[in-house]
């Protein structure tokens, strides 16, 4: 399985940077197993990243591989949701409750087997 | 501490302004769908950097940057020259086509906007900066509580950017709410809203400064129009100083006989309201007033909208006045026009560059009352008012016909509305007389001048038109409701007078 690439974009050490970042940290650890590689920029000392990236709100976590790209902005306080907005594939978590509205881009890359 | 006014340079608004948008502050630009927000917003960015040396920059939420470039060529704005120049910068938050729905968990932020924002500001040193519009980063976003602060802090950093900006928001309906999403609490130190109302099946386009905290402006609705040389211009018409230089010099009216009545000719700088029935001459009085113009050296224009130009000058023809060789020596201009080929705002404009091109010393609009077809009353008014104080303003003559609905009697539309803005009053009446059709002239008004009060009868032939004597045995003319005396009854009360001005001495 390829490994996810997935880049934290915050403006400044505030506390809902820290927050996002821990939250991050701790999905991965728990639920990729090793399987990724994470990068914290922050957009105030990369301005020109805010705008090549197209980001408009921070914290965003943008999934760089494996393609399509995916986003999820927020401080990532619900690991559920994250998985399921950056489309994150673990072995311990199953698809989503049955009953909850899956996000339509979600929907068009069904989990692979 | 007083405002500081920032000059748009949009051609009109700093009138209404009284000398632009509040400097350093944001402006909430509201407005329905279709009421020309980006371009104002586009325009204003465009004469900052064409007319002051202000770079902008553009953060748009909803058309792309390639769609805004595309669009604003039409008006021969060259934006990908500005940002090759460093003059201009967008920052691009439409929704991308890549992109699915904005997943979020938790709270955020806008601080990458702010950061992509202060960014732009920096690298091009903008002094002005659009944001079209709000709706669309609701739509991206929700209108939520975190939203909303979030522009309130984005706009809170621009007044620190000391960058002059428009903010754009939607409105639905043209008389309701300032905009949508409420968002005006946060931004509104300076409202502006544009409308685009349909009246009696014309399209109106307005301005209006709702309010510019702790700084005057024109109070009320303006018209404006939107053409493919300038862009967004804006009609300032109370605007516009009424400072009547007042000028004692008189020219003549083409017709000896009218001059007289007049007494000596038509003020140098007044304008004439020539009002009749159709087929009462006024085409002949305002042929007669163009050539008179050009035989006295003057150079003249003349508005048609109701005759085309073959007909008009076959009708000079006919009174020995020959205008293709006035028009050949380069003291007359001929401009035929249909009304319907363009709004009024449209042809108020067209009207006023014609006349700062020919430069005349006279000017006749033949009829105004053909104007009225393609307004609503208002934008009629408006109309006249502004073509009125701009010929005024520029110490010319202007005569201007209207065509009553009634043949006999009667007042015209035009006549209620522009009036009083007129300096002289010349009507046009069809006088029944004992089973004949005869004309009748007076001059019912004329400011600063003594002038002859009889109805006079006039004749047309070949020469051109023919002041007769007074009809003295006629009375209700004006009215149309004529009664007809006998030389006895007219006699006795000649009588009267003169007996009781006699005592009274």
């Amino acid at each position: 399985m390829e490994k996810y690439l997935l880049k934290l974009y915050i403006t400044g050490q505030t506390a809902r940077s820290q927050r996002a970042i821990s939250n991050l940290r701790r999905i991965c650890e728990e639920d990729l197993e090793g399987n990724y590689e994470l990068e914290i920029i922050d957009l105030l000392e990369h301005p020109q990243l805010a705008e090549e990236q197209h980001i408009l709100a921070t914290p965003t976590v943008i999934r760089e591989l494996p393609l399509p790209i995916r986003r999820i902005i927020g401080d990532l306080s619900d690991a559920d949701k994250v998985l399921r907005g950056l489309d994150l594939h673990t072995r311990c978590r199953d698809a989503p409750p049955a009953g909850e509205a899956l996000p339509p881009a979600n929907s068009l890359h069904p989990p692979q087997a | 501490m007083s405002v500081i006014k920032l000059a748009t340079k949009i051609p009109g608004f700093d009138l209404i302004a009284y000398g632009g948008l509040p400097q350093g502050r944001s402006t909430l630009l509201s407005g329905t769908s279709g009421s020309a927000k980006t371009v104002f917003g586009t325009q204003f960015l465009v004469e900052g950097i064409r007319q002051s040396g202000q770079p902008g920059v553009f953060v748009t939420f909803e058309e792309t940057p390639e769609a805004i470039r595309a669009n604003m060529a039409g008006f021969g704005w060259n934006i990908p020259k500005w940002e090759a120049d460093g003059l201009w910068a967008f920052v691009d938050v439409s929704p991308r086509p890549d992109n699915q729905p904005q997943a979020i968990t938790g709270s955020y932020d806008l601080g990458a906007l702010l950061v992509r924002i202060e960014n732009a500001v920096k690298r091009t040193n903008a002094k002005r900066l659009v944001m079209d519009s709000l709706g669309g980063i609701f739509t991206q976003l929700g209108a939520t509580a975190t939203v909303r602060y979030e522009l309130f802090r984005i706009v809170n950093a621009l007044k620190e950017m000391g960058v002059t900006a428009i903010i754009t928001a939607e409105r639905i309906e043209e008389f309701g709410p300032v905009s949508r999403s409420g968002i005006e609490e946060f931004v509104t130190d300076n409202v502006v809203i544009l409308r685009n109302t349909l009246e009696g099946e014309k399209r109106r386009r307005t301005i209006e400064i709702l309010k510019f905290r702790g700084a005057p402006h024109q109070k009320g609705e303006f018209p404006f129009t939107i053409n493919a040389e300038q862009g967004i211009v804006v009609i300032p018409l109370s605007a516009i100083e009424l400072k009547q230089k007042s000028s004692d010099v008189r020219v003549t009216s083409g017709i000896p006989e009218l001059d007289r009545m007049c007494g000596g000719g038509f003020f140098r700088d007044s304008i004439i309201l020539l009002s009749g029935a159709t087929g009462t001459g006024k085409t002949l009085v305002t042929t007669q007033f163009i050539a008179g113009g050009v035989m006295a050296g003057q150079r003249s224009l003349l508005f048609a909208f109701e005759e085309s130009r073959d007909q008009l000058f076959r009708n000079a023809w006919g009174w020995g006045i020959d205008f293709e060789k006035m028009e050949a020596e380069g003291l007359l201009k001929v401009v035929c026009e249909y009304p319907e080929t363009a709004s009024l705002e449209d042809h108020l404009i067209g009207i006023k560059r014609v006349i700062e091109e020919f430069r005349p010393e006279r000017v006749a609009v033949d009829s105004l009352s053909a104007l009225e077809r393609v307004a609503s009353i208002k934008s009629f008014r408006e109309f006249a008012i502004g073509l009125t104080s701009f010929i005024k303003d520029r110490n010319v003559a202007g005569l201007f016909t209207a065509t009553s609905s009634s043949l006999l009697g009667g007042t015209s539309i035009t006549e209620t509305h522009i009036s009083t803005l007129t300096d002289s009053i010349i009507l046009l009446r069809y006088v029944e007389t004992y089973g004949d059709m005869r004309r009748g002239l007076t001059v019912l008004k004329m400011r600063g001048s003594m002038h002859e009060k009889d109805i006079r009868e006039f004749t047309i032939d070949s020469k051109g038109m023919h002041i007769g004597k007074p009809f003295r045995s006629i009375t209700g003319i004006l009215s149309g409701q004529f009664t007809y005396r006998t030389p006895d009854e007219m006699e006795r009360i000649n009588q009267l007078f003169r007996s009781s001005e006699e005592s009274g001495v």
